[in-house]
């Protein structure tokens, strides 16, 4: 065993764990900053423009901020779920990211990397249990809070995570149906086989999963468990500094994740668009991560765009819009597609 | 799931209770089953303090009753006080005062609506709306020098007259602003989520509003067609041509579609204002420490939020010896619960701000 080669076994693991938890983190940093500013753009107002170059530390400073706040717990909490919970939310959406590839294989000096911690053959199924993991954070975080606007917005969260995770694992069917595996990478390079994303192969299915992801992570106009007009802050309510910081860090991890997910399934992850036009074959000059990376922005992009324009659901009309329409609508599909999958 | 009915305390401390309302709800499976409105946690006790003051010193503290729409404020009482001493207020005052008051009714409208969209979660109309509103507050800095409490009126007539720049200031927002509403329309009118929280939502009867004495565009939105501007004139309003929006439904749309509507209207009146300014003083002779005669009087004008009406008795000194306030956020507001019994929790938000209260009028 040469040097070589031993430094590539022990340092690109830990290279990669890092860039694996870095990338969320520093895709939220950039997420809260760029949500901010485009809030303010649509609005007509600057947004946060001084910290750092046009603002970008704020999300840091804000931070900074929060860890020296005071850490209150609510006399009558639960103190041991009340400390759990926004480690338990934090967690589910930070684990999830090790089964995410970040890109193709790439060749170092001989050496062939696989920019993923983990490759599993179900890793799709990892990634969607693991993120739902974090409603059991958000319904200890409501319980033990032991106040009743915290414990609405639970209730709330609970119900409407639940709901949502239907469509959602049906239309991740229908994408199995046609890449034959759950795992990501291999989903991705059937992209590549197929030539053409199944984002334009199962239109449907790309639109209800988008729905259903916003829904996931409690974003506008789905962002009923904290809804400020109505429930103060929801399920947070009673938690301040970091516990509070880790509660809005793993809801901006989440959108990532759902980003990346509607990306890898849908989009073609990190292959450049339009392969089968030659005098467009330039575009596979950037690597695999930058396109990989503009998609998932593309896609953060729509969730704050979508937040500055429309107007907040009713808890009814809500689960109305899933178990009236979504669910049905994605059985519809699912069926559709099988059928079309096995005439073809 | 069944849950025991809970109670719910909402402000004082809450996002959406414009101010210092506390509601005390009971909530069954989130579904309303009694609102109990606590106020008085911005009571300054006007009414008493009052009666320590001048005539003229009372005009700028009712700037800070209804803080969104102070000129409607210093109009009702002004009017009131003008009544009980029979001042002849000259043509051009009044018309001046029509315009001001209505570009109020478009600014306090404005504010209206972008804070009840907030409540509905889609906040980027607030912005949008504070954007136009803030074109008539920079009108009343560049006529008064004040933008929220302006104190723009005064007994006998107008402190200063409408000059060209003023008036060319007003007629640029007369052009704008239209074009503006219309993105708010484009934005909400036909959005269904917007419809959906909205229409139905709140409901009221006509027989339930006028029993109740709701006032304002909330009655208006019953179908009751009742304008004090047109109805009972004050203020030369007879002389301008404007329509009264009325809807039948009663519920939070109608009233938003109501208000829209007004401020159209305001707009027509103040080109009206503007077009046909008689020429003439701007305030009438008025002695600086005013004794008025003994009686009493009431009067009431149409503010923005409905019927705001003054009573006034007089000793014959220089101070009233009692003024009482109608306060149309006070009335509107003991509507609320018959508008939220059997709807859910997160409707009483909107509902709340469809009634467009301001707790600086409701506490005094």
């Amino acid at each position: 065993m040469t040097a070589l080669t031993l430094l590539f076994d022990v340092l690109i693991p830990v290279i990669k764990i890092a860039a694996v938890i870095l990338f969320p983190m520093v895709m939220v940093i950039v997420l809260i900053w760029m949500e901010r500013r485009v809030v303010a753009f649509i609005q007509g107002r600057l947004g946060p423009n001084r910290v750092g170059f046009q603002g970008l530390l704020q999300p840091i400073a804000d931070a900074t901020k929060l860890f020296f706040k005071e850490d209150i717990i609510p006399r009558e909490a639960d103190r041991l779920l009340f400390n759990l919970s926004p480690v338990l939310v934090m967690i589910s959406s930070l684990l999830a990211f090790a089964f995410v590839p970040l890109g193709g294989p790439f060749d170092v000096m001989g050496y062939t990397i696989d920019p993923w911690i983990a490759r599993s053959p179900v890793g799709l199924l990892l990634v969607l249990g693991l993120s739902a993991i974090g409603v059991f954070g958000i319904i200890f975080g409501g319980w033990a809070s032991n106040s009743k606007y915290p414990l609405m917005g639970a209730l709330r969260s609970v119900v409407q995570v639940l709901s949502y995770e239907i469509p959602l694992g049906l239309t991740v069917l229908t994408v199995v149906f046609f890449s034959r595996s759950m795992d990501l990478v291999a989903i991705v390079n059937n992209q590549k086989d197929a030539k053409v994303w199944f984002g334009f192969l199962l239109p449907f299915s790309f639109l209800i999963f988008w729905i259903s992801g916003i829904a996931e992570t409690n974003r506008a106009p789905f962002d009923l468990p904290e809804a400020e007009s109505e429930l103060v802050a929801g399920y947070h309510t009673e938690y301040s500094g970091m516990k509070f910081a880790f509660f809005y860090i793993a809801e901006y991890a989440h959108m990532v994740l759902v980003s990346s997910l509607v990306v890898l399934l849908f989009f073609g992850g990190w292959l450049p668009p339009f392969p089968n036009v030659r005098a467009l074959a330039f575009l596979g000059v950037l690597p695999g991560f930058v396109w990989y990376l503009i998609k998932i922005m593309f896609f953060l992009y729509l969730y704050i765009w979508i937040r500055g324009t429309l107007p907040r659901y009713r808890f009814d009309a809500l689960i109305k819009l899933v178990w009236k329409w979504l669910v049905p609508l994605a059985l519809l599909n699912f069926v559709i597609v099988a059928v079309a999958w096995y005439l073809l | 799931m069944a849950f025991k009915e809970i109670e719910l305390n909402m402000g004082p401390q809450h996002p959406s209770t414009h101010g210092v309302l506390r509601l005390k709800l009971r909530v069954d499976n989130e579904v309303v089953t009694s609102v109990e409105p606590v106020i008085g946690y911005l009571h300054r006790g006007m009414e008493k303090l009052w009666e320590s003051q001048t005539y003229a010193q009372i005009v700028p503290m009712t700037d800070r009753l209804d803080y969104l729409a102070a000129l409607s404020n210093n109009l009702g009482y002004v009017l009131a006080v003008e009544k009980l001493m029979g001042l002849e207020v000259p043509k051009r005052a009044q018309y001046i005062r029509v315009a001001l008051v209505e570009l109020q009714r478009l600014a306090s409208h404005l504010a209206w609506v972008g804070f009840m969209a907030n409540d509905i979660g889609a906040m980027s109309v607030l912005l949008y709306a504070f954007e136009d509103r803030e074109a008539v507050l920079d009108i009343f800095e560049a006529y008064c020098g004040a933008r929220l409490t302006v104190h723009g009126i005064r007994i006998g007539g107008v402190p200063f007259d409408l000059d060209e720049t003023v008036a060319g200031m007003i007629r640029r927002v007369l052009d704008e602003t239209p074009k503006k509403l219309a993105d708010i329309e484009k934005l909400l009118n036909d959005n269904r989520i917007w419809l959906h929280r909205t229409r139905g939502v709140g409901v009221i009867s006509a027989v339930d509003a006028v029993d109740l004495g709701l006032t304002g565009p909330a009655l208006r939105a019953t179908g009751v067609p009742w304008d004090i501007r047109r109805d009972l004139p004050y203020s030369s309003y007879e002389d301008f041509e404007f329509d009264v929006p009325v809807r039948t439904g009663g519920d939070v749309y109608d009233r938003y579609l109501v208000r829209l509507e007004e401020i159209r209207q305001s707009l027509r009146i103040v080109r009206q204002a503007l077009d046909r300014l008689p020429p003439g003083p701007h305030l009438a002779k008025v002695p600086r420490l005013l004794k008025v005669p003994p009686g009493e009087v009431f009067h009431t004008i149409e503010a923005p939020k409905g019927e705001l009406g003054f009573y006034i008795r007089a000793n014959g000194t220089e101070r009233p010896e009692r003024v009482k306030m109608k306060s149309p956020s006070f009335i509107n507001l003991q509507s609320l619960e018959r508008m939220s019994k059997g709807y859910l929790f997160s409707d009483v938000v909107g509902i709340l701000g469809s009634l467009d209260i301001v707790l600086g009028e409701i506490d005094k």
